[in-house]
């Protein structure tokens, strides 16, 4: 990693981790009373730990000049790995906290183990833990690929990447320490904040300076998305974040906004975290493994662009519909219902882009596990999305709003689409990037393929289940005009299906420990003898043989 | 059109630019005449601020994440209001930072779960859900007796919250610490000063059932025992149809 750096490279890291450490002891000597104070210690002791590693490689000799023809992949695999571990951590705790709500008393007497500050965990785990990773490690890849240019340089996406796992660590151990602002999938605290804008400007610097380097004159629409995911969730990230510390010695802050702008700014954040977040960067690496996997160039260039704006434009607008019949005004409601039943036609444009791109190639869906994954997760978007739309409907959401319907609506979306597009492509990755012949086992692809459907479908239809009737028990009047049910009434008839739902994740939790496991035997396969990969290489800097791209 | 969007899609910064101005526009329409629009907030002229003692109580609200479970916003539905009470009008969070609406009912919903069931109740069901509820599956927070409420900072997260908008006065700050503990402890002459500040109406207990020493369970009790009741607005005001 370290030998991989230029001489200036090796000064700006030096650089780098004692103004971290720095940042740390200062952290933890004015939060000495504090929480902050730990996690001070945290940044400073990860920032020693680099800088040692650093040190020790000081001198190792400087990389030739001929790394320059060839694309910056490692770190990408770095993040396929982080993103394969995040993924069975944040499962985990999935599973382990839906056993809770089965089975309550299960856990200890200690107040890091409780579900309340365990959820996190979950979600941020495998949204920023999962996601994240694969989105950055994959939008690398991409990038590279895509431009035929290789990355500006080796410090920044080193920087990006273990920076960006160093806030994850911050949220997860936060949370276990009970930090957290309680905005949903925005809960760590202004300075974890502020330490992700910085990843998140460099993250976007590399984005553009290779854009600007590329060989290619048109950027292709994988690349649209990936920007897309960067500059919007960037956006969203700082303006519902904005919150005034109680001192700089102190983790808690209060937020800027409250009450009614408050809720609205969270949802369209939330929301908009789904789709800039859980779609778009997704989108974009589905527009570019689906083909390359499939041997088919994109079905639609139009519609992708079709698609691309509407989603870009109207999912702002939708976060709304999360406050159907609360206190914030009718209008702002109205207009949020709207926008996320016209936001079905680019979305189901997209599904069908997808799908459509695989005509031609179905016989190696039938045969091949991992274009399987991508297929199926182009389904399960098309699915998700058509659900969403009509859930945002006022009267449906009326029903829906507040119960298990909306859990089951999430991971149609999360398991379904954005975990299996994440395989899908990881696996076609994989060898691609380490060089080997395949996988190495087919078969296990199949077990995790079929583990992962039906985890997603038990999970599903459980939570389907327990959300509509939980919905109308809460609503059913008897003969005489008052409600039917207690409130309990209605909890112990999700017993069952709170058991089933654990059941579920627990088989999907198991084909991601298999997805660990294949990939961490592929990488230890031996590196054939010679690895043709002559087209694999940037533009420019040697005598260029015409090569066909991806979705061209 | 498609002839313009191939020429946008061979200039990086004019992309960068088109994203960036195409996803604003709906957050900017739909969050910005919230800020400006009168009837957005009702007036409540009654309504106090959170006492010490109940910022406390919410903050430990956040910390164990009790909002994954339980909303704080009664819709408009005849149902909910037939369960729960009148709907929550916006200037009920009006001192929220953040607010704490929710998303999700695994439990049922808090807005006005205040004065429903007396400390006694509360203090033992925060201990031990099932000791009262034997159905329930929220979990034990037992640790909420045995941790001493940290009160010595309660000055400076008045006056965070005042730099965010909350009316606290420097009276109010500069005696925090000292109004935590009155207000767990009635009798006092700490508690009076309590009243002073807040109001008559203040709720001064005992919380957790022991006198002295401040816990967790007492802040977090009386947070819960005064959702629904800094303002009588949605109580007073006519409320309109429900569907």
């Amino acid at each position: 990693m370290i030998s991989q750096l230029t001489g200036n490279e090796r000064v700006l890291a030096a650089f780098t981790f004692l103004i971290l450490v720095c940042v740390g002891v200062a952290m933890a000597a004015a939060g000495r009373d504090d929480l902050i104070g730990t996690h001070g210690w945290v940044i400073a002791v990860s920032a020693i730990a680099g800088a040692v590693a650093l040190l020790r490689s000081y001198d190792a000799p400087e990389p030739s000049a001929t790394r320059l023809s060839e694309y910056y992949d490692d770190p990408s695999k770095v993040g396929i790995i982080l993103t394969l571990i995040w993924g069975v951590i944040g499962m985990l705790v999935g599973v382990w906290v839906a056993a809770l709500l089965a089975w309550p008393e299960l856990t200890i007497d200690a107040a890091w183990a409780s579900f309340g500050r365990l959820r996190p965990i979950h979600t941020s785990g495998v949204i920023f833990g999962f996601g994240g990773n694969a989105l950055i490690a994959t939008s690398f890849h991409v990038l590279q690929r895509t431009t035929r240019a290789r990355l500006p340089d080796q410090f920044s996406p080193w920087f990006v990447l273990l920076g960006y796992n160093l806030f994850c660590v911050l949220a997860a151990s936060g949370y276990l320490m009970g930090i957290t602002q309680s905005k949903e999938y925005a809960e760590p605290e202004w300075y974890a904040d502020i330490w992700l804008v910085v990843v998140w400007v460099v993250y976007f610097s590399i984005y553009l300076r290779t854009l600007l380097r590329r060989k290619e004159p048109h950027i292709y629409v994988a690349n649209w998305y990936y920007m897309a995911f960067i500059l919007v969730v960037a956006l969203l990230h700082i303006i519902n974040n904005l919150a005034v510390p109680i001192s700089f010695g102190h983790a808690k802050s209060y937020s800027l906004f409250s009450g009614v702008q408050d809720a609205m700014t969270q949802w369209w954040y939330g929301h908009n975290a789904v789709a800039f977040f859980l779609t778009a960067g997704f989108l974009g690496m589905m527009y570019y493994y689906l083909p390359k996997r499939a041997g088919r160039p994109i079905y639609s260039y139009r519609t992708s662009i079709i698609s691309f704006w509407g989603i870009t434009f109207m999912y702002m607008w939708a976060g709304s519909h999360h406050l159907h019949y609360t206190a914030l005004p009718h209008w702002v409601q109205s207009l949020g219902m709207a926008f996320s039943v016209v936001l079905l036609v680019p979305s189901w444009a997209s599904a069908g882009n997808a799908l459509l791109t695989l005509n031609g190639a179905w016989h190696k869906v039938r045969d091949d596990a991992v274009l399987r994954f991508m297929m199926l997760a182009a389904i399960f978007y098309g699915l998700a999305t058509f659900e969403g739309s009509f859930m945002a409907i006022r009267a449906v959401n009326s029903l829906s709003h507040y119960t298990d319907w909306t859990i089951g609506h999430v991971h149609a979306g999360a398991l379904g689409w954005v975990a299996m597009i994440t395989y899908g492509s990881l696996y076609a990755l994989t060898p691609w990037l380490w060089k080997r012949p395949a996988l190495y086992s087919a078969k296990l692809v199949e077990w995790h393929f079929w583990l992962a459907l039906s985890g997603t479908i038990v999970y599903v239809f459980a939570m389907w289940n327990s959300g509509v009737i939980q919905g109308l028990m809460w609503r059913t009047y008897n003969d005489s005009g008052t409600l039917s049910y207690s409130f309990v009434d209605s909890l112990v008839a999700m017993q069952p299906y709170y058991i089933a739902r654990a059941f579920g994740g627990l088989l999907f939790l198991s084909g991601a420990v298999i997805a660990l496991y294949n990939i961490v035997m592929t990488i230890r396969l031996p590196v054939p003898v010679s690895s043709d990969s002559a087209s694999d290489i940037p533009l420019g800097l040697q005598p260029a043989a015409p090569v066909a791209l991806a979705g061209e | 059109m498609f002839n313009f969007h191939y020429r946008l899609e061979r200039n990086a910064i004019g992309f960068v630019l088109a994203i960036i101005v195409v996803a604003s526009i709906g957050g900017f329409i739909e969050i910005a005449p919230l800020f400006t629009i009168d009837e957005t907030v009702e007036k409540a002229p009654d309504m106090r601020v959170y006492t010490p003692l109940e910022v406390a109580g919410r903050n430990i609200y956040i910390r164990e994440g009790c909002y994954a479970c339980h909303s704080q916003m009664i819709r408009t539905l005849r149902d909910e209001v037939e369960r729960y009470g009148p709907y929550s009008l916006a200037v009920e969070s009006k001192y929220d930072h953040p607010m704490l609406w929710g998303s999700k009912r695994t439990g049922p919903d808090l807005a006005r779960v205040g004065g429903k069931y007396s400390d006694d109740w509360m203090t033992a069901h925060l201990n031990n859900p099932r000791d009262v509820v034997p159905e329930s599956n929220m979990p034990a927070y037992r640790w909420l007796l045995r941790n001493q409420l940290e009160t010595g900072d309660l000055g400076e997260h008045l006056a965070a919250l005042r730099a965010v908008g909350v009316p606290y006065t420097d009276d109010m700050i500069a005696n925090a610490p000292k109004d935590a503990v009155g207000q767990a402890n009635p009798d006092t002459d700490l508690a009076t000063g309590v009243l002073e500040r807040y109001g008559e109406k203040t709720d001064v207990s005992l919380f957790d059932g022991n006198q002295g020493s401040v816990t967790e369970m007492d802040a977090l009790v009386a947070y819960l025992q005064v959702l629904g009741h800094l303002t009588d607005a949605a109580h007073t005001t006519p409320q309109n149809e429900v569907e």
